[in-house]
């Protein structure tokens, strides 16, 4: 413990704001993130044009659950998923590639503080894009029903369903962003190694509960406000697990990801550069 | 040997898969500027990588002033590398590159700015150094690794390649900087090709060709080393014919040749005590006039050539 205290956290966390800073700066604002910003806001364009076009109204009730199938089929399986392999793969392996990793391996930066302070910048970058478009998906869903609309958010379930649907946002940043960050650090191209992940997601429903423990979209699946079943395609993109409270599957995560962050500072540790090879 | 001001190698050797990098190689560098000298591929950026932790060693132990790159905080405040790696991160001014690097220092904005504008002004990039790194030419981005590397003042400086596209102006401000970091008692390892020039500045030479160290030292205590390869000494003097004929009368003397202006002679000779001894007879018997005598062949360049031989050129 007193070896802990030791530790110079005021310089780790100078450091990490810093490189926190330069990273979103770098990765969030460049036209080659533009590919995730479309994948994040491609369902809030459709909603608001269905919104302006499409006034031969549903009931808000359905369009409640068209929105919980947009997440849960969407986001959760796809837009999260790739926008985290784009984001989080970029920031060890992608700076490989272009050859301007060994700058912040000449700092005097503690690799571990670095890796840490990269996955943090990728959560934020992540998180702002998804939980914005989430954001935008309600206003732009409720607004079309007027005051029915506003009843729903502010008196009805509505905020408690988007604040549900942002904590599964964070989680799945945190959860993928922690998984395709050790894969980019483990293969030069980590688009196979996340094909294999993305299959182990759609079979994990199948598999005893020990393993269910190990995907990311297993623990998500509990924290859903509300549940659309799959029919057809969607089947696939559905997760079917054994009932677990929300703070356990929270909980559950957040270990699973402090896991794997943790076997990715060992690895960091002994990382080389060797831009020949890449 | 105080290790604490030195940069040692013990018995170093790094292999990439079944690719040798560099083989036992041991080293104890004091304070001054080392040259780098090897083909292409012969290990010197191996060496500089392990010596800065980009890489690790298969085997063996390094340390720089007593530190190890596995403590980076402390390392990397003595420590500054100029790599050869012509990249940078995307979307970066010149002056961002340093000032970033510097804060991650720990270091506060205020000071950050002070030392980013001296560094970029002591490399002359200053007034471009609001301009991206994208659109600087070769030479500008040269100087701009170079000012990074310098901002923190580091006590040991490695530079790969350091005078590589830059305009002959701005390779003798470089080598003018450098030599007065040596002054101030830092640490330079140096890795160039452009031997003649960085000969100027250098304490000492470490030989390098397959991974293999070659010779390391004082350039002119490896040159005499060289026993097989006569020492080419340049007499300029009034009577260079009268001066070669007297000198061949030694059997160590074995090639002369007259320089083209009439006014000199190149002598190759196998003991250059012996010759010298002689030289400064003839000289006070009055016979020949003997305005300058310079050794021809006493640089890193020779040695370079009578060692690892001119296939592939240093690099």
């Amino acid at each position: 413990m007193e070896t802990l205290r030791q530790q110079p956290w005021s310089l780790w966390w100078m450091q990490a704001r810093c490189i926190a800073r330069i990273e979103v700066r770098r990765n969030l604002l460049t036209w080659k993130a533009a590919w995730i910003y479309v994948l994040a806001f491609v369902p809030t364009v459709l909603i608001a044009i269905h919104a302006v076009f499409d006034r031969s109204h549903q009931l808000l009730s359905d369009d409640t659950n068209v929105l919980a199938g947009i997440v849960q089929f969407y986001y959760i399986r796809l837009g999260i998923f790739f926008g985290c392999l784009g984001i989080f793969s970029r920031l060890i392996r992608g700076e490989m590639i272009e050859r301007s990793l060994h700058f912040y391996l000449l700092a005097p930066v503690r690799r571990e503080v670095l890796l840490l302070a990269k996955f943090a910048a990728g959560v934020y970058g992540a998180v702002l894009l998804f939980g914005s478009a989430i954001v935008l998906n309600f206003a732009f869903m409720y607004a079309s029903y007027g005051a029915d609309g506003q009843d729903y958010m502010f008196n009805g379930p509505g905020l408690a369903q988007l604040e549900a649907y942002l904590v599964v946002v964070v989680l799945g940043c945190v959860g993928y962003g922690a998984v395709f960050l050790l894969l980019s650090m483990m293969f030069r191209n980590p688009m196979p190694a996340a094909m294999l992940v993305l299959g182990w997601e759609a079979i994990s429903p199948v598999m005893p509960s020990l393993l269910q423990k190990i995907s990311v979209a297993s623990y998500l699946k509990h924290l859903m406000p509300i549940t659309v079943p799959g029919n057809g395609i969607f089947a696939l993109l559905t997760v079917q697990t054994e009932p677990v409270r929300g703070w356990v599957a929270a909980t559950g995560l957040l270990l699973l990801a402090a896991v794997v962050l943790a076997y990715s500072c060992l690895r960091i540790r002994t990382l080389e550069i060797r831009y020949t090879t890449e | 040997m105080i290790a604490g001001d030195r940069i040692i190698f013990e018995d170093v050797s790094k292999f990439y898969g079944e690719v040798l990098g560099v083989n036992r190689v041991s080293l104890s560098l004091p304070p001054g500027v080392t040259t780098l000298v090897g083909p292409n591929g012969s290990g010197k950026t191996t060496l500089m990588n392990l010596m800065t932790g980009l890489v690790q060693p298969s085997s063996g132990r390094i340390s720089v002033l007593g530190l190890t790159p596995g403590d980076p905080n402390e390392f990397f405040r003595e420590v500054g590398y100029c790599t050869q790696f012509d990249s940078f991160p995307r979307g970066l001014t010149g002056w961002d590159f340093v000032f970033d690097s510097l804060l991650l220092h720990g270091m506060g904005g205020a000071n950050a700015s002070k030392l980013a504008g001296e560094a970029l002004e002591r490399v002359g990039l200053l007034e471009a150094a609001h301009r991206k790194i994208a659109g600087y030419s070769k030479g500008m981005r040269q100087k701009v690794r170079l000012a990074q590397s310098i901002a923190h003042h580091p006590q040991v400086l490695v530079l790969d390649e350091p005078l590589n596209g830059l305009d002959p102006m701005a390779r003798a401000e470089s080598l003018a900087l450098f030599e007065e970091l040596s002054r101030l008692g830092m640490h330079l390892i140096i890795s160039s090709h452009i031997l003649d020039e960085v000969d100027r500045i250098s304490d000492r030479v470490v030989l390098i060709t397959g991974g293999y160290l070659v010779a390391e030292g004082n350039i002119h205590a490896v040159r005499s080393e060289v026993r097989d390869k006569p020492m080419q000494v340049l007499i300029r003097c009034d009577r260079p014919e009268l001066l070669a004929s007297r000198m061949f009368t030694l059997n160590h003397c074995v090639e002369a040749r007259l320089h083209s202006d009439g006014q000199g002679v190149f002598l190759r000779t196998t003991d250059i005590d012996e010759f010298y001894r002689l030289l400064n007879g003839i000289a006070t018997e009055g016979l020949v006039n003997i305005e300058a005598v310079a050794p021809a062949d006493d640089d890193a360049h020779a040695i370079y050539q009578y060692l690892i031989g001119s296939e592939g050129g240093a690099s």
